[in-house]
């Protein structure tokens, strides 16, 4: 069990630095809200899910309500982190933010 | 801002207020068993007062203008937990994929990001809405927007954008039978 919470966490670290490094170096706004939106979501609910077990542990009343509680943050980051996400390039497209393009990389600063 | 064509599709029965009364409160007073963690006569009173509250004042909210049949609902919510199951291992390769292309030495040259818009034919809101976030959260997509049933979508290679709304559309389509195949 503990050692399971171990690897999830951990996969949850490792997958927030491989977000966290394609947001410094993706190109342009769009590219990088792709790693934002993508990485948060699996990492937070990994790590979560990691904490959940963590808490099953002693499996005390308590602590069973503690992990429901817990998978219901999971079920609204599920669905809340793809709106924000959304919400985001929506206003970046109404502002006018053109993608990157293979071809402008010269113009490119 | 609800779309006028979402009401006319299917019609559903009209389900009794009284069940759909009690049900809210159980809903409600669920929640707040799990929520609170504390049983005694005291606070079980505070959450049948509270939970009162709450289903009286948003009764109609959970049913929307479309009363859904309890079957109906069920075998929604069936099909969703199947979704579901589908769209997480979709968040896993997603996340592989960003991963890789962010390690990958040469990000520029790897990406060749792309703006696809499409028609869909799904109505309701929460159709739309549950395709949106699929499509975000599926490898490589990200919907910008949505404006009267065309999306837009970002893709960041071209590889990604093929394909994308025939089959992603039709497992919605599936959940919500709004086309009968």
């Amino acid at each position: 069990m503990n050692i399971l919470a171990m690897i999830t966490i951990s996969l949850g670290v490792v997958f927030f630095f491989g977000a966290t490094l394609g947001l410094l170096r993706f190109p342009d706004f769009y590219s990088r809200v792709h790693a934002a939106g993508k990485g948060d979501t699996l990492s937070s609910l990994l790590m979560l899910f990691g904490l959940g077990i963590l808490v099953l542990e002693n499996a005390h009343f308590i602590d069973v309500l503690t992990f429901i509680k817990i998978m219901m943050i999971c079920v609204f980051i599920f669905v809340t982190s793809p709106t924000t996400t959304h919400a985001l390039t929506d206003a970046g497209y109404s502002a006018g933010v053109k993608p990157w393009q293979k071809d402008d990389e010269e113009t490119e600063s | 801002m609800r779309d006028p064509s979402g009401r006319e599709d299917i019609p559903m029965e009209r389900q009794g207020t009284g069940t759909q009364f009690v049900l809210m409160f159980a809903m409600c007073m669920v929640t707040w068993f799990v929520f609170s963690g504390r049983y005694d006569v005291f606070h079980l009173v505070l959450g049948m007062i509270s939970s009162l509250i709450v289903t009286w004042a948003s009764g109609d909210l959970l049913s929307p203008n479309r009363k859904i049949s309890m079957r109906c609902a069920m075998t929604i919510s069936w099909r969703m937990a199947v979704y579901l199951i589908w769209l997480v291992i979709e968040v896993v390769k997603a996340n592989i994929h960003v991963f890789k292309l962010a390690l990958s030495p040469n990000v520029r040259d790897r990406i060749e990001p792309s703006i696809v818009t499409f028609k869909t034919v799904l109505k309701t809101d929460l159709a739309k809405f549950v395709l949106a976030n699929s499509i975000t959260l599926t490898p490589g997509t990200v919907t910008i927007k949505i404006e009267d049933g065309v999306f837009v979508v970002h893709a960041i290679d071209t590889s990604a954008a093929e394909g994308l709304q025939e089959q992603m559309e039709r497992r919605v389509a599936h959940i919500f039978s709004e086309i009968e195949s």
